[in-house]
Order: structure tokens, then C-alpha cells, then sequence
């Protein structure tokens, strides 16, 4: 083990691991942003759209859950500059996670919004309220703390996911590292830096994550 | 949009991506089968009296789930060698793949041993069964019976991952297709023909694990 000349390493390149994880947040970011747009869309129509566009919207959800992440980003990468969408790897990068991520959050809302119970409903008709008014005061707020958890899971899910975007040549966090492995032939320790920054930064929305449940869980 | 549609140079190889898909589930079936072992000792281990050993267990669980998985596979292939610890392509995959569905599995496996009734240890400890009889005869069986739905679900996600070996050239399916996309350039064939051998592998799978549930749970 040779950590001390990891370190030297690792501080003479600061600046591109830097961009690099600059990168990484970004690109999960922004797929992250996008993604659950597209996935409340998704969710809301596979509960409450009728039967074609439930058809439509679960055969979308289940071929993306069905294909790896992996194959999705090399499909977009290459697809999308074959039929003229001229987008760099970067953005075929964050197209293909946010197409994941909607699939994922989607799922997660109907879950949440087929968990809550008839009456709910049926309680807000009776009273008079129309269903933009149902949904918006009844049922998203009670969908919203079942979704919260198992959000902030795809949340990480799509962090990790970030780091097979090196493969298709976008400068993330991994492959800044790589580019210092092919320098400094330390593999070992370097690998184990990149592992660890991950580690970091998916703990710390871990961490985030259970603190915004507590906040929001009903107290009992 | 000019494309013409080709989809022979993809037919021509496709018993190379069968022989790719049929590699992609032998390693995930090897994997969770090590994967259940290790699963369940760190389950224990998280469950154990020993402070120690519950830290330790928790540790390894937290910092294989915080880290990606192609960092990992990377870490195992390129890195492990400078240690000494020389594994092929395939071994090594394997070993990356036990250790992180390892992982996950214990949380399965941990949830579902808390989920038990405390009776079911009383009444072997109670017919003179040892410790360590009560839980391979009693315990065990018993919670493994109640997790299949989750343990299935974690085979379906490890499945997918397996395509991630790609990544160190383990000649599975995103391999053949990476291949073939670079050879024949039929690129919307490619991928769309190995994205519905994906997902279809996985309908497949699901269906068969589902027959197997239904026939393994306990009945109520």
C-alpha cells in the first residue's frame, strides 16, 4: 500500500476529480429533477388513466425496469445520434437516468396512491370536493409520506447508477479517478478513494433522507 | 427519417446473445446463491449480542450499499491483483456479485428473522433442540419461506446487473451487443432486440419465481 503517494495523487489532480464530482452531482441531479417530474406524470396515469393509457404507460414502465440501466444508457448513446438527435454522451447520459428514475418514482406513486384506503375518497365526494381538490388536499398528502422513503432509495440508486456513464467517455467522478489510475498505476487505493467519495455522498442523502421521514411522519 | 430497418446482421449472432443471456443468469444464480450465504451470517451477525460483531455487520452492509456497483467490480478485477489476489474475469464477477447481494440480502434476511414469533425458537429450545439446530431446522426454513417474494425481487435486480460484467469484458449479453453494434452498425436492431431479450428474460423469471412462492409459502 502505497497511501502516501495515493494522496500526492490525488491532490496533484484536485481540480478534475473536483470537476468530476461536480459532474456526478449534477447529471444525478438533474435526472434526478426530471425523473421524478416525469415520474408523478407516470404514476398518476397508471392509477387514474383509463385502460389504453394504463396499457400505454405500463408497457413503457415495465420495459424500462425490465432493461438494465446499463443497456438503457448505451441504447440512448447510440440510438438517439443514429435517428439525428444530436445530443454529446453527457446528455444521452441524463436522458437515460431520468427515463429510469420516472419509471422507478412512477411505481412508487401508484404504490402510495393505491395504499390509501377507498374511504378517503369517498369521504372527500361526499363532502363536495372535486377530484383536483381530492387529490391535491387528501390524497398526495397522505401518497407523499409513503413515496418520501423509498424516494430518497431511487435517489441513491440514480447517484450510483451516474458512474456507468464513464463507460460511454463522460467525465464523472469515476472516470476522473480512472484518468488518474492510468497515470499514477495505483489502483488499489484509488479505486478505494472513489468508492469511498460515493460512500459519502449516497450517506449523506441516506442520512437526509430518514431525517425529512421523521419530519414528516404522522405523530402517533 | 431515412433508417432502414436490418435486422438479419442481429439474427445472424443470435445464438451468441442466447449463449450471452444463459451466462447472465448462471451468474446471478451462483451470486445469490453465495450471496445467500453470506446474507445470512451478517444477518445474524447484525442480530448478535456481541457489540463487535453487530458493527462490524452493519459496516459491511452500509458500505457495499452507499457504493456502486461498477466501482466495486472495478475495485475487485483491477485492484485485488495488487494485493496479490489474482481472480479471473468471471471469479471475480462472481465474487463482486455474492458480496453485494450479499448485502442487500441481509436486510431481507434481518427483517425477516425479526418478523418471526419469539415462539419459534421457545418450542425448539423447548424439545431439546440446541441453539444452533433451532435455527438451521426451525428458524430458518420458517423465514426463508416468508422473504421469497423479496429474495425473488433481488434476483430479478441482480439479474440486470449482470450486465455490468460487460464492463470487464465477461462475454454476456451487453457484451455480444456491444460487439455486434460496433461490427454491423445496426444499431436501433441491436439494442432494441437485446433491450426484449432483457425484459422478456425478466417476465420469464418473474413468472417462474412467482409459481415457486405460491408453491413454497406458508399457508394461512
Amino acid at each position: 500500500m502505497e497511501i502516501l503517494e495515493a494522496i500526492i495523487a490525488v491532490w496533484a489532480a484536485r481540480w478534475p476529480i473536483l470537476d468530476g464530482i461536480g459532474n456526478t452531482l449534477l447529471i444525478s441531479g438533474v435526472a434526478i429533477a426530471l425523473g421524478t417530474m416525469l415520474g408523478l406524470g407516470v404514476g398518476l396515469l397508471l392509477t387514474y388513466g383509463n385502460l389504453g393509457v394504463r396499457l400505454f404507460v405500463r408497457i413503457y414502465s415495465d420495459f424500462l425496469r425490465g432493461t438494465p440501466v446499463f443497456v438503457l444508457i448505451l441504447a440512448c448513446f447510440y440510438i438517439l445520434s443514429v435517428i439525428g438527435i444530436d445530443l454529446s454522451a453527457f446528455e444521452a447520459g441524463i436522458f437515460a437516468l431520468t427515463l429510469f428514475c420516472s419509471s422507478h418514482v412512477g411505481e412508487i406513486v401508484r404504490g402510495a396512491l393505491q395504499a390509501i384506503p377507498r374511504g378517503q375518497t369517498e369521504a372527500a365526494k361526499s363532502i363536495g370536493l372535486t377530484f383536483s381538490q381530492t387529490f391535491f388536499s387528501v390524497l398526495f398528502p397522505q401518497a407523499l409520506r409513503q413515496i418520501l422513503p423509498t424516494w430518497v432509495n431511487t435517489a441513491t440508486e440514480i447517484v450510483k447508477a451516474s458512474t456507468l456513464l464513464s463507460i460511454i467517455g463522460v467525465v464523472e467522478l469515476l472516470l476522473s479517478v480512472q484518468q488518474v489510475i492510468s497515470r499514477a498505476y495505483l489502483s488499489m487505493e484509488l479505486y478505494f478513494f472513489a468508492g469511498f467519495v460515493y460512500f459519502l455522498i449516497n450517506f449523506a442523502i441516506e442520512k437526509t433522507g430518514r431525517y425529512v421521514e421523521r419530519k414528516v411522519a404522522i405523530p402517533s | 427519417m431515412d433508417y432502414n430497418f436490418n435486422f438479419a446482421a442481429v439474427w445472424r449472432d443470435f445464438d451468441l446473445l442466447m449463449a450471452g443471456l444463459g451466462l447472465g443468469i448462471f451468474l446471478a444464480i451462483i451470486s445469490i446463491a453465495i450471496g445467500c450465504v453470506i446474507g445470512l451470517l451478517a444477518a445474524f451477525g447484525m442480530l448478535s449480542k456481541n457489540r463487535a460483531i453487530r458493527v462490524l455487520s452493519s459496516a459491511y452492509v452500509s458500505a457495499i450499499r452507499n457504493t456502486p456497483i461498477l466501482v466495486l467490480i472495478l475495485f475487485t478485477f483491477f485492484a485485488l491483483p495488487q494485493l496479490g489476489i489474482r481472480l479471473g474475469k468471471i471469479e471475480s464477477f462472481i465474487a463482486t456479485l455474492s458480496i453485494y447481494s450479499g448485502a442487500y440480502l441481509t436486510e431481507v434476511f434481518r427483517a425477516g428473522l425479526i418478523a418471526l414469533p419469539i415462539g419459534l425458537r421457545e418450542a425448539g429450545l423447548t424439545i431439546g433442540l440446541t441453539e444452533l439446530r433451532t435455527k438451521l431446522f426451525i428458524t430458518i426454513p420458517v423465514m426463508f419461506r416468508n422473504v421469497l417474494p423479496s429474495l425473488s425481487n433481488n434476483f430479478i435486480s441482480l439479474f440486470k446487473d449482470t450486465s455490468l460484467a460487460a464492463a470487464i469484458a465477461v462475454p454476456e449479453l451487453t457484451f455480444y451487443a456491444r460487439k455486434i453494434n460496433v461490427e454491423t452498425f445496426r444499431v436501433i436492431e441491436t439494442w432494441i432486440v437485446v433491450s426484449l431479450m432483457y425484459v422478456a428474460a425478466c417476465y420469464v423469471i418473474a413468472a417462474i419465481l412467482r409459481r415457486v412462492e405460491s408453491r413454497l409459502a406458508i399457508p394461512r
